[in-house]
């Protein structure tokens, strides 16, 4: 039976779970594909995860390479093909918790930068696992040998080590790495080839390698993260992935082609990584925090009364309503960039890569602005748990030290940021003498009025007044670092040190360029959904909440030329403050919405009944540290007690 | 010679410093002598192969425990042979045992036995002090329940008196009375101190302490009525056993009930306690510690994220030159200085919190409570602001490790999640902040009644005066010195004062509006917050500054004084709505306060090494590969994934058990 506190919470929601829930998925026919292939994965015993707050490393890596060959059965006999609809759902309802992963980057890479003779040699053994392959950025030396037609690979000294790759440290036995090549004593940049790791027969190491596991990690137990060192390691001459450049039996170099496309490839891995490695955990921390919120009680708000649900405190809706906000609006972003993305796909396949520079920028700004958000959004729920959120049960723990690698994989998130701004730099300096620019940055060009027109606290309630304040704000922000750029390098400082000296700045205005596209892509996205009157109110409810708290927190940058004034500033908050209140009323439908089976979440505090404290215990007796006696009581605690350890 | 073993950019650091770091780590340590004895007492435990054992992270859970409860019992008996009494050598003592990591014994020695010293009558000290003192007696600290936490009133759990039987009859009666979390009960304990209502003659006499045997003593199988165990894996503490308890109908005799101030009469009578303001003591005394615990943990994270920074190299700064430090890069100095600034800022808090304290205790005795109120009310918010910013600060340093930051061997990981229940415990940090706020309004509705205040507080009298001269506060913005360290601690003051009058004034008209006060009071909380965090963060400035005039050495007070600024103008620019709202800095000055800040960033960096050696962690203590006092991080790192768990063969039985048997098949 449902717990009475949140069974109240859902008889007074304002607009139906289900049709939001439809939308978000795309579609009511989406919703069923996703519900059945959920199910499926959750029916069958071999993916559960029910154990896994109670499992070692070793344990760990081993379910993940149990469910991953698992998984290929079950595509097989389900009829789920690798490029079918289902993927992203068997994804979701695994939690990204399996091996290969990296097998499949490997595959894909192979796809893109093999030629049609590579691509036909060895997408089907790694389809077929007749192989198993990781993927590694490098910064090995390669040389190619004329006399064998062979590259020979070193690992130069100890840092230069491979570290990380996924897949590497036990599993793979093929990889894909980037290296630079040297023929002939001239260097010909990074290019990708496929090097043997180990042996098909017995997996165990081939000649000249080294590699393993790289230790313990704060998550990712699953994981074997490894790493490779190579001496000596000759390659064939065809292992060289050549769809853009080859290596001549004489040496000869040929290019063909762009080699632009190997940026497509990571903007590719950014953009889909925002949606399942971002934004899914941050809605599974919401919809545990939240019901968790609306069953814990504690003080009384009303002498005589019960104890209150924390979720009535104001303190607690302010820590945990943005996030919710912010879990819609970075939905919607994602979808936003993935509409970009296949425009610019379909311009590319035209052989129209005019469209790259804006997508590379976009990719890494937003991937740098959306993780570490949500990265602090997720540690907000955590921490809006009290002690509970501390313990592995409550699933938070698990989301959190996953979510905040992504701040880091993918492309550190400073240097991101920074390659943002130089497009926006670039971009400013082109608006502002008339060039054209890409539609998404001509308002770094736009005249906007000098000072924010709002009257009183509603007005902060309208789209228009908000999303131009963000880009008053964004375009300040970029306008005067370009001008700060400007006078250090017309003073005579050089170029790069300009660049250092103001990459704080540059920083933050990448930021707020992100932030006013996310505002504004959410306010079109409520705008766009005239036809459902009852989720377009809520959705506009936390549309002006997210910008308002952005504003709220953000205040310095909005006062700072007086485009909003101290009066105005009391009115966002008020403003702000007044919509916690409203948005309180539908939290838990609205983290309804998202759909998240129990055994998704697999947290003691957010399941969909409320049983918390049921469930904590139970799960709490699981414990392996409950089952068997510990052999510290016979070792030390009873020798202790019984004084026998020595006098004391 | 470790000189030459040492990686060469930190030797380079270091012969590049501007002051001498010992002199720095005496300060730090409050005094030559101290630190003397700290390493005296540091060598003992290091150099004991008694305590010696298998880095941490290749451990289950299970083993750490069993380690933790090794080395725990060991440490008593030592710290016995050697005679360490002192509080603060004891801490020393356990801290380089455990290396600053919870250990199973935390809650007997830290709250079982100052409770029994606090609360017992002698009878019940004879008879479970020198047991509890030799461990024939384990006890813990039994006050969370799985749905009751800071809200102490709300706590279920039940102790009826039978005069029949003379006994106290304990219940759990609902999931959410089980006692859940307490260090040591899981496992360990076989007594446990447990709050419980006290139901006596029919009525409720509200929470009390009692005595409450849990396990058998001989087999340590828990008692009829009594259910125990651990309550499962945690985001970090994985050496403690905390646990929960649940008590059917389980009798303890009436002279169990900590009875030195209450009383229950054999037939039932309930004598009530003279008040008790000793109890806001041992509080303020907690939570002073956890404002030194953030300054030690932010100063570890710190020490490991500068020193890696000096050693790793990435991408380039100048076309064609070599990789340069990623400490030279202005992102990455943005990152860890201004933490850097804020880790010391935090000692010298904690060290002010701890003196007072002990000055105030002094007059606890002799009756003089005036300054308690003020104090309890600073250290609640001071612990909030601190643990928040130093939570926030050691997942930022651990982040500018990039990858591997996330690797347990940087340490930075454990340091994290150790700490992070600071946030949580001792009070929540929310409720922390409006405790402070109920004092910070009282104050103001004093000074509104044309009384004034005293203490810290005191600048609230100044707003009746500003009130009178408007134009003043116009005038104040100019007169800011952006580097004058006491120019800048009015700046915050008066910007405490304008959130505190904001809240207070919020707060009037939500209670004009409505009848009830809870209510208004709820509503209001957000801006409240915001006035405790202005009044905390004024506080630390101004204790910062004052600190500097105590340096003697110039080159020392030189560099302290340039964290100072750092410290002060980096909150400014994190916080300049509030600055420019308020007319206390104008645009111009921002974009001053911006400048110098990284300005500030240039002046420090030669220094950065410097002043995290002067924090003085040894290397075991600091548990990192990344923050080693030699630099040698990366065949270090090497040699620590090698002993890897995954790594124990060279093929791992999942290809046996799995990848073969499918790729045959396929």
């Amino acid at each position: 039976s449902v717990n009475p506190d949140l069974a109240s919470e859902r008889q007074t929601a304002s607009f139906s779970v289900e049709k939001l829930t439809a939308w978000l998925d795309g579609g009511a026919e989406h919703t069923r594909l996703r519900r059945a292939v959920v199910e499926a994965i959750e029916r069958d015993p071999v993916f559960s995860i029910e154990n896994q707050y109670f499992q070692s490393q070793n344990e760990r890596y081993e379910a993940a390479v149990r469910k991953a060959v698992h998984l290929q059965k079950k595509m097989q006999e389900m009829g789920w093909t690798d490029d079918g609809p289902e993927l992203k759902y068997i994804y979701r309802a695994l939690s990204g918790d399996l091996a290969f992963l990296l097998h499949r980057i490997f595959i894909r890479s192979i796809s893109v930068l093999g030629s049609d003779k590579q691509i036909a040699k060895w997408i089907p053994l790694a389809t077929q696992y007749q192989l198993i392959g990781s993927y590694a950025q490098t910064e090995l030396g390669h040389v190619f040998d004329i006399a064998t037609q062979e590259f020979v690979l070193n690992t130069p000294n100890i840092s230069a080590m491979k570290w990380w790759p996924g897949d590497m440290g036990r599993s793979a036995t093929h990889t894909v790495v980037f290296a630079q090549l040297y023929i002939n004593g001239k260097c010909y940049g990074v290019h990708p080839f496929i090097v043997q790791i180990r042996s098909l027969q017995d997996h165990s190491l081939c000649p000249g390698i080294t590699a393993g596991d790289i230790g313990p990690k704060m998550n990712f137990e699953h994981t074997d993260n490894g790493y490779l060192m190579l001496q000596n390691v000759r390659v064939p001459r065809e292992n060289m992935l050549s769809k853009f450049c080859e290596v001549q039996p004489d040496g000869t170099y040929v290019r063909r082609g762009s080699q632009k496309i190997n940026y497509f490839t990571m903007t590719t891995v950014r953009i889909s990584l925002i949606s399942d490695e971002v934004v899914i955990p941050l809605m599974k921390a919401c919809t545990i925090a939240i019901r968790y919120s609306v069953v814990r009680r504690q003080s009384k708000l009303k002498p005589g009364e019960q104890e209150a649900k924390i979720l009535d405190y104001q303190t607690q809706q302010e820590k945990l309503l943005p996030q919710l906000a912010a879990a819609y609006a970075f939905y919607f972003i994602s979808d936003y960039l993935q509409e970009l993305f296949n425009r610019g796909y379909r311009e590319i396949q035209r052989k129209n890569f005019d469209m790259l520079p804006e997508l590379h920028a976009f990719s890494s700004g937003f991937k740098a602005m959306v993780t570490q958000h949500s990265t602090s959004a997720v540690e907000i729920c955590l921490r809006a748990c009290g002690g509970h959120g501390y313990s592995l049960l409550s699933g938070l723990p698990s989301l959190y030290t996953k979510i905040v690698a992504s701040c880091l994989y993918e492309g550190e998130n400073t240097i991101l940021l920074l390659q943002t701004a130089r497009f926006l730099i670039k971009c400013f300096m082109a608006a502002s003498t008339g060039q054209p620019v890409p539609p998404s940055v001509t308002y770094l060009a736009a005249v906007t009025p000098e000072k924010c027109p709002a009257k009183n606290k509603l007005d902060f309630l309208s789209p228009d007044i908000y999303t131009e304040a963000y880009q008053h704000m964004a375009a300040r922000l970029i306008s005067s670092t370009a001008a700060k750029l400007q006078d250090l390098i017309q003073s005579g400082v050089k170029k790069h040190d300009a660049w250092n000296q103001c990459t704080v700045q540059l920083a933050q205005a990448a930021k707020a360029h992100c932030h006013y596209i996310t505002v504004k892509n959410f306010a079109e996205t409520v705008e766009k959904l005239e036809t459902q009157p009852g989720i377009q109110k809520i959705m506009k409810h936390l549309c002006d909440l997210f910008a308002l708290h952005g504003i709220f927190s953000n205040a310095g940058v909005f006062l700072h030329d007086g485009y909003v004034s101290g009066a105005q500033m009391d009115m966002v908050t008020a403003s702000y403050l007044d919509l916690l209140a409203v948005i309180r009323k539908d939290a838990v439908p609205l983290v309804d919405a998202f759909d998240f089976t129990d055994k998704t979440l697999n947290s003691a505090l957010g399941s969909y009944d409320g049983q918390v404290y049921q469930r904590l215990y139970e799960w709490a007796q699981k414990s392996p540290t409950n089952k068997q006696m510990s052999p510290a009581y016979e070792r030390y605690l009873k020798p202790l007690l019984h004084k026998t350890l020595s006098k004391l | 010679e470790p000189t030459t073993m040492m990686n060469a950019d930190l030797r380079r650091e270091r012969a590049a410093a501007t002051f001498q770091p010992e002199l720095l780590t005496h300060i730090l340590d409050g005094g030559a002598e101290r630190t003397r004895r700290r390493k005296e007492i540091e060598a003992l435990v290091i150099n004991d192969p008694d305590f010696q054992h298998e880095d941490l992270n290749f451990l289950s859970r299970s083993q750490r425990y069993e380690q933790a409860i090794r080395k725990s019992s060991l440490m008593v008996m030592k710290l016995r042979e050697y005679g360490i009494t002192d509080p603060d050598e004891i801490y020393w003592f356990k801290s380089f045992v455990h290396r600053g990591r919870p250990e199973p014994l935390d809650l007997h020695l830290g709250m079982f036995l100052p409770t029994l010293l606090t609360q017992a009558t002698p009878e019940q000290q004879d008879r479970f002090f020198m047991p509890a003192w030799n461990l024939e007696i384990i006890g813990t600290y039994a006050q969370t329940e799985m749905g009751h936490g800071t809200h102490l009133r709300g706590l279920e759990t039940t102790a009826t008196y039978d005069p029949a039987t003379q006994e106290f009859i304990l219940n759990s009666p609902t999931v959410t009375s089980i006692k859940w979390w307490p260090g040591g009960l899981g496992k360990t304990s076989n007594h446990a101190i447990v709050l419980a209502q006290l139901y006596t003659q029919g009525q409720c006499k509200g929470l009390h302490a009692f005595i409450v045997p849990i396990r058998q003593l001989g087999t340590h199988e828990p008692l009829p009525g009594i259910t125990v165990g651990d309550i499962g894996p945690k985001f970090g503490y994985d050496e403690m056993d905390n646990g929960y308890l649940k008590m059917d109908n389980f009798r303890i005799p009436r002279e169990n009930m900590l009875m030195k101030y209450a009383q229950v009469e054999p037939d039932g009578t309930y004598v009530k306690p003279l008040s008790d303001k000793l109890t806001y003591g041992t509080m303020v005394f907690i939570r002073s510690l956890i404002v030194g615990d953030s300054a030690r943990s932010l100063s570890r994270a710190c020490t490991i994220a500068i020193r890696y920074s000096a050693v790793r190299h990435q991408s380039e700064l100048k076309p064609g030159e070599p990789e340069p430090q990623i400490l030279d890069y202005q992102t990455q100095q943005y990152k860890l200085f201004p933490l850097l600034a804020t880790a010391y800022a935090f000692h010298f808090v904690g060290a002010y919190i701890k003196d007072t304290y002990h000055r105030i205790s002094g007059d606890i005795h002799e009756g003089d409570l005036s300054e308690l109120p003020e104090l309890h009310a600073l250290t609640a918010g001071l612990k909030a602001f601190t643990s928040w910013t130093a939570n926030a600060g050691i997942e930022e340093c651990r982040m500018a490790c990039g990858g591997h930051g996330y690797s347990r061997c940087s340490g930075i990981p454990d340091i994290y999640v150790t700490f992070t229940p600071s946030c949580t415990y001792e009070g929540e940090n929310t409720v922390m902040m409006l405790q402070t706020a109920r004092f910070l309004v009282k104050s103001y509705t004093q000074v509104s009644s044309g009384q004034q205040v005293t203490g810290m507080v005191s600048y609230l009298n100044d707003l009746s005066r500003q009130r009178i001269q408007p134009q003043h506060v116009a005038a104040r913005s100019v007169a800011v010195r952006i580097n004058d360290p006491v120019s800048l601690v009015e700046a915050y003051k008066s910007r405490a004062a304008r959130l505190v009058e904001a809240a207070a004034k919020n707060l009037q008209a939500e209670l004009n509006h409505r009848k009830s006060k809870e209510d208004a009071w709820n509503r209001t909380s957000v801006d409240l917050v915001r006035a405790s965090e202005a009044h905390c963060h004024y506080v630390i400035v101004k204790l910062f500054t004052a600190k500097l005039a105590e340096i003697t050495n110039a080159a020392v007070r030189a560099v302290l004084t340039e964290l100072c600024l750092l410290y002060a103008l980096y909150g400014i620019s994190k916080n300049t709505g509030d600055f420019l709202q308020a007319g206390i800095l104008t645009d111009a000055q921002i974009t001053q306060v911006n400048q110098r800040v990284k300005e500030l960033l240039a002046i420090i960096r030669p220094n950065a090494v410097a002043l995290v050696d002067s924090f003085d962690f040894h290397d075991v203590h600091l548990g990192s590969v990344l923050g080693r006092y030699d630099g040698n991080v990366y065949e270090n790192m090497f040699e620590w994934a090698k002993k890897s768990p995954l790594n124990k063969t060279e093929v791992h039985e999942s290809f046996h058990k799995h990848l073969k048997p499918m790729q045959s098949k396929l």
